[in-house]
């Protein structure tokens, strides 16, 4: 059990790395509470394996520290961390029995036969796998092969924190669902860290209390899964959480407004900053119809079951929109209606609007 | 009820008409001489299994697969450890891995009378540069042509640096074909290299393990090539290995009938270990 502790964290893959863009990792710094549930998200080659290796010991960093409590675990191989790791793949010893492969890492740590004996029962019973502690694990299903690799992170009682790569990339969807609140209700038992990367949003949400958006080696927003969605600190943020993402439309500034297309929308507050590139976010959910409002025009409606997408054009700007019911036609004009709290100006990209003060 | 379609036999045909050619018709002219004696002129006298049996208690037949035996299993217990031990430590990425392959395979694509010649140049006393070395440099008394303990050394050292090769590049095929994450997944388990070697390496490389030697084993047992052009069988009888005096038999002493015997024999034993051997390493898998 520790604290987790990332202090000016970069790495490059290349021996003499000159520009920021030789970077797989730009400046990390982050702290993770002892005991949390925390998720990396972010699209493939955002950095967020090459940071999990850095923790778990795998890859050393190029530049920077990680300490666990106040310990500098840097230098540190990844058996001296106390760590566990579950991979994308299911590795589990072929050879092996299921009870063998779970007494492994206790065994390779010199731990006495009756301790072992202990806590390879106690995990199976958490797993569900008592039942099979004396089968070949080669012959396992994917689900089962990777909770038995998850069996072997927990086994000892020692680890800081566990670390899952990926771990759901090749169940079978009907029993990813099954294997997510196993490992919710695990998180619950065992109380260590658990760090979770993925790419895939709503497991992001579901399991973590506290995602880390990565883009381009650069963290972008940690925040709670409602902060990630109900106010977004980056385009990039709001476009790759939700589906369908926040709107991003081109406009120019004006206080506490924006003008889009021509048309002035009001804002959650004033903007801030000057310059740059402008861009009014607003999520597909806070845009309503109404008898008043930026006209446009529909060119499309998905229906996606719980609601309706509709695909409008704004001018020569594409917008979307949800609609609960009564989605209008396709080729039809409407008044659309942007929901003043939720819209903010981004300005490269970062958000430039302040909060307007409950 | 459903009507069974036969046509696809006919799929089959053009693999047994080539089988029946060059493998079930030689083989039964084989069967044909095997039962019977001729004295040339196209007469056959009916032999039963007498040269089986004649074959069978024959001194010379069971020194010669004694000598075949002891051979295949030197070059197996040399070969297939130290095959493993070269893929291990050859690299698994970079600039070294195309130039490891090839080196590799290079001794593999020299054909097999001359890497008979090469060694039995290199190896003559006097003569050869191994030859001159061990004698005249190291003072070690050193005689392929003489010695049986000298020619059976030679022997060995040709197959094992013409084949080892094999055993490596089967045994690098499963070693690279190990996903990173088992090697990761090994690292905070804490396991040590012997047990990296021992539940991760080794079960990868057990298919193609088996075939690596399966296909030694074969191809060590019915060698004939390049001892033939090494040592021709000597000195003495000292390396006529189980083809080599098959050879002889055959078409130094036209003795054809005691020849498709052995031929028949010396088949059996091939097809009865490969297969014992097969069925054995692959009944793990089944369970």
């Amino acid at each position: 059990m520790a604290q987790i502790k990332l202090s000016n964290l970069r790495h490059s893959y290349m021996p003499a790395p000159k520009g920021p863009e030789d970077y797989a990792l730009k400046e990390i710094d982050v702290t993770w509470r002892d005991g949390g549930a925390y998720a990396l998200l972010g699209p493939s080659g955002c950095g967020k394996s090459t940071l999990l290796n850095i923790i778990s010991g795998l890859l050393t960093p190029s530049e920077g520290r990680i300490l666990f409590d106040d310990q500098d675990v840097t230098a540190l191989p990844p058996d001296q961390r106390n760590i566990a790791q579950v991979f994308q793949f299911p590795v589990i010893y072929d050879t092996m029995t299921v009870g063998e492969n779970l007494a492994f890492p206790l065994k390779n740590r010199g731990v006495d036969a009756a301790t072992i004996k202990r806590r390879v029962d106690e995990i199976a019973e958490m797993l569900d796998v008592t039942d099979m502690l004396n089968t070949r694990a080669s012959g396992l299903s994917p689900d089962n092969k990777q909770k038995i690799s998850m069996g072997r992170g927990l086994v000892r009682d020692d680890v800081n924190a566990v670390m899952f790569d990926e771990p759901l990339t090749v169940i079978d969807p009907h029993l990813k669902w099954k294997l997510r609140s196993k490992l919710k209700e695990l998180h619950q038992r065992v109380k260590a860290t658990m760090i979770y990367v993925t790419h895939d949003q709503t497991e992001a949400l579901t399991f973590a209390d506290e995602v880390v958006v990565m883009q381009e080696g650069e963290v972008v927003q940690i925040g709670t899964p409602v902060e990630l969605f109900e106010r977004p600190q980056h385009t990039f943020v709001g476009h790759f959480i939700g589906s369908p993402g926040m709107n991003v439309l081109p406009c120019e500034a004006k206080g506490d407004r924006a003008v889009f297309e021509g048309h002035e929308v009001m804002l959650e507050g004033p903007t801030l900053g000057e310059g740059g590139r402008t861009d009014l976010g607003i999520r597909p959910e806070y845009i309503s119809f109404g008898e008043t409002g930026v006209p446009a025009h529909v060119t499309k409606v998905a229906d996606i079951g719980r609601h309706y997408v509709v695909s409008a054009m704004v001018g020569d700007t594409p917008v979307k929109a949800v609609a609960e019911h009564n989605a209008p036609n396709p080729g039809s004009h409407v008044f659309l209606q942007f929901k003043p709290e939720q819209s903010r100006v981004y300005r490269d990209g970062w958000i430039a609007t302040q909060e307007r003060a409950q | 009820m459903r009507t069974e379609n036969q046509k696809a036999w006919f799929f089959v045909l053009p693999v047994l008409a080539l089988v029946a050619f060059n493998a079930l018709v030689p083989m039964m002219t084989v069967v044909n001489y095997s039962v019977q004696e001729t004295f040339g002129n196209n007469q056959f006298f009916w032999e039963g299994l007498g040269w089986f049996e004649q074959i069978l208690r024959s001194d010379r037949f069971q020194a010669a697969l004694g000598r075949q035996f002891l051979f295949t299993f030197l070059i197996l217990i040399i070969e297939v450890p130290l095959g493993i031990i070269v893929a291990l430590s050859m690299p698994r990425k970079g600039f070294w891995v195309p130039v490891c392959l090839v080196l590799m395979a290079l001794p593999m694509l020299i054909p097999w009378n001359v890497v008979g010649s090469m060694w039995n140049i290199f190896t003559l006393p006097k003569i050869g540069l191994l030859g001159y070395f061990l004698n005249d440099v190291l003072g070690i008394n050193y005689d392929m042509t003489q010695q049986p303990i000298s020619a059976w050394i030679t022997v060995i050292v040709m197959d094992v640096w013409h084949w080892t090769s094999l055993v490596v590049l089967l045994c690098y095929a499963g070693l690279v074909s190990i996903p990173d994450a088992y090697y990761q997944a090994a690292k905070i388990d804490g396991a040590s290299p012997w047990s990296v070697f021992r539940y991760i390496q080794l079960p990868k490389m057990k298919t193609v393990l088996t075939i690596a030697v399966l296909l030694r084993f074969m191809d060590s047992f019915n060698i004939y090539t390049e001892p033939f052009v090494l040592t021709g069988g000597g000195p003495g009888n000292s390396t006529t290995l189980l083809s080599i005096d098959l050879v002889k038999i055959a078409l130094g002493q036209f003795d054809l009938g005691p020849a498709a015997a052995m031929s028949l024999i010396y088949f059996a034993i091939t097809l009865l270990v490969s297969w014992v051997f097969y069925t054995l390493m692959t009944k793990d898998d089944a369970e």
